[in-house]
């Protein structure tokens, strides 16, 4: 107990517990006024929903105005027709799931790699002079151009398309992470180690938890590499030992000179990569900036 | 001077914490910035000081030392609590975790199970008037509460009663909490302290550049000089009631007036 505290205060007790619940009350700050979630839905689908429908009738019109052979511009029922019959026939299922597996594990192995690795690079100096820029650098090379030395190593096979994979990713999520964690705001990790942290609880409790948002657009990013350097590996990399994958089947389109095909294959790769942004990475982003409350980057 | 206020050189004999000849130089050589030189302080158990002192005399940077985020140059600090818990201006809070989720961190780190983490909390936002505001976010909270918040999580990370210091007196240190709110707000906030002071029974080291906040609130004010930081001298200011008390502020105000007019040349 301290010593005698005989201060007189000038208000009573009681009094500033009043005076203080009226502050609170007052500066509290409002939260937003939310719109019902139909409304909500509704305002963010039908712009893009919007933008397809011009899309398709533009070309829809150019088809029918026949500026180009049929050859080389499909009409946009064929190219239906084409994706319709995989799903009659379930043939899209293999396609889908060959790609969307590699493509998944592909992220997987390179979130296991990159995550020690940006943090490497993030807190040691030394790491950071010396393979950050080599990552950096990485992330600038198109992963493409990795094919024929993964084709030569492992042969024509998973690994050299999970090699493509990975050079395609690591570099991104790595910088991702490293950017979150050099925009921490310095106090934080200072109050840590006021409250106790080590270097370990440290980095899992203040750290990771506040690098979280810019990591999260690295993993975005990564997932969008890891695609296409997948789509690219497929497409280059063909044989029947690999299981037809959409890149595969675009690749078939070409050959059989079928361009309703290989459109139709275009469209089933950017539904995979717009659909796995949409319904993973963009709910993530969304809840971890509202519960932060930086709800103007909330989409 | 007519105040008849007396100075205090002599330390209580147990100390929380004890300051001998510290001192502390940034840089090296020509560019050696000394921060701290010879600084002697003591605080007692459930002793409430305030240090004072221009820009640059070195207050933080003496609160930095006694939290351990430091280590003096020079001379040696004798520390005889458990870990002191350290408020900063800014209330700092981690914005992903809720106000309870904040408080709940040092515990959590101190590897407190959840149960005892919860109840804890909960008795330490009651403490600050936040009771059932828990699982509010920072974002949602105003200036003032999230540093009552801030205050509660420092001094969660006292109370954990597992570590070396346990069962020894707790202290708290405090780095111009209220200087960013508004008046209002501060002036009630200084009374919660005091409230929270006498219930707690803590240490407090409380930095400020407000000789009025100081003379208010400690129960010994210490008025530091500036480049390099010194014991100036120190004002013995318990129980003062108003008209001692505003003698009190105008003769620390007059004396660090001086301080910093012999920057001047």
């Amino acid at each position: 107990m301290p010593p005698e505290a005989t201060r007189v205060h000038p208000v009573d007790d009681r009094d500033a517990g009043s005076v203080e619940a009226g502050l609170d009350a007052l500066d509290t700050p409002v939260t937003a006024y939310r719109e019902s979630p139909v409304r909500r839905i509704a305002a963010r689908a039908l712009p893009p929903i919007g933008a397809i429908a011009v899309f398709v009738l533009i070309w829809q019109v150019l088809w029918a105005a026949a500026f180009w052979p049929e050859f080389k511009l499909p009409a946009p029922v064929a190219v239906w027709d084409q994706i319709w019959q995989l799903v009659v026939s379930g043939e899209i299922l293999e396609l889908f799931w060959t790609s969307v597996h590699r493509a998944v594990i592909g992220f997987a192995i390179s979130l296991l790699i990159a995550v020690p690795l940006g943090l490497a690079i993030a807190n040691i100096t030394v790491v950071r002079r010396g393979v950050g820029p080599l990552v950096s650098g990485l992330q600038s090379l198109p992963s493409v151009a990795w094919v024929p030395a993964a084709i030569l190593w492992f042969g024509l096979n998973d690994r050299a398309i999970y090699w493509v994979v990975l050079l395609g990713a690591v570099p991104s999520i790595a910088n991702g992470l490293v950017s979150g964690l050099d925009q921490v705001p310095p106090i934080l990790p200072r109050v840590g180690q006021a409250l106790g942290a080590g270097r370990w609880s440290g980095i899992r409790y203040i750290l990771l938890p506040a690098a979280l948002p810019g990591f999260l657009g690295g993993l975005k990013q990564g997932w969008a590499f890891s695609w296409r350097s997948l789509m690219a590996a497929e497409l280059i990399a063909t044989s029947p030992d690999l299981g037809e994958g959409l890149g595969q089947y675009l690749h078939n389109g070409m050959s059989l000179s079928d361009i309703s095909m290989v459109f139709a294959g275009i469209l089933l790769i950017f539904v995979v990569g717009v659909g796995i942004e949409l319904l993973v990475f963009r709910p993530l982003e969304n809840s971890v900036l509202r519960a932060r409350g930086l709800t103007q980057g909330v989409r | 001077m007519t105040a008849t206020i007396e100075t205090r050189t002599v330390a209580p004999p147990v100390t929380t914490v004890r300051f001998h000849q510290v001192g502390k130089t940034f840089g090296q050589s020509t560019k050696a910035v000394v921060a701290l030189d010879q600084v002697d302080l003591a605080v007692g158990p459930g002793e409430f000081v305030c240090l004072v002192g221009a820009s640059g005399c070195g207050k933080t940077t003496l609160l930095n030392l006694v939290a351990g985020l430091d280590q003096p140059t020079s001379g040696r600090i004798e520390l005889n609590s458990s870990r002191p818990a350290v408020v900063f201006q800014e209330a700092a809070l981690m914005p992903w975790l809720t106000a309870a989720g904040n408080v709940e961190l040092p515990l959590r780190m101190a590897g407190v199970g959840k149960a005892a983490r919860r109840a804890t909390a909960a008795e330490l936002l009651e403490l600050v008037r936040l009771a059932g505001l828990g699982d509010k976010r920072p974002h949602e909270l105003s200036g003032g509460m999230r540093q009552r918040v801030a205050l509660a999580r420092a001094l969660a990370s006292t109370t954990d009663h597992t570590g070396a210091g346990a069962g020894k007196p707790s202290l708290l240190l405090m780095d111009e909490p209220f200087s960013a709110l508004d008046a209002i707000t501060r002036d009630v906030l200084q009374g919660e302290l005091l409230r929270i002071w006498r219930a707690t029974g803590t240490a407090i080291l409380f930095v400020t550049h407000d000789v009025r906040e100081a003379v208010r609130l400690g129960q010994r004010v210490v008025l530091l000089s500036s480049r390099p930081g010194r014991v100036v001298r120190e004002w013995n200011v318990d129980g003062l009631t108003d008209g001692a008390e505003a003698a009190a502020v105008d003769e620390v105000n007059a004396a660090l007036r001086t301080v910093i007019s012999s920057h001047a040349a």
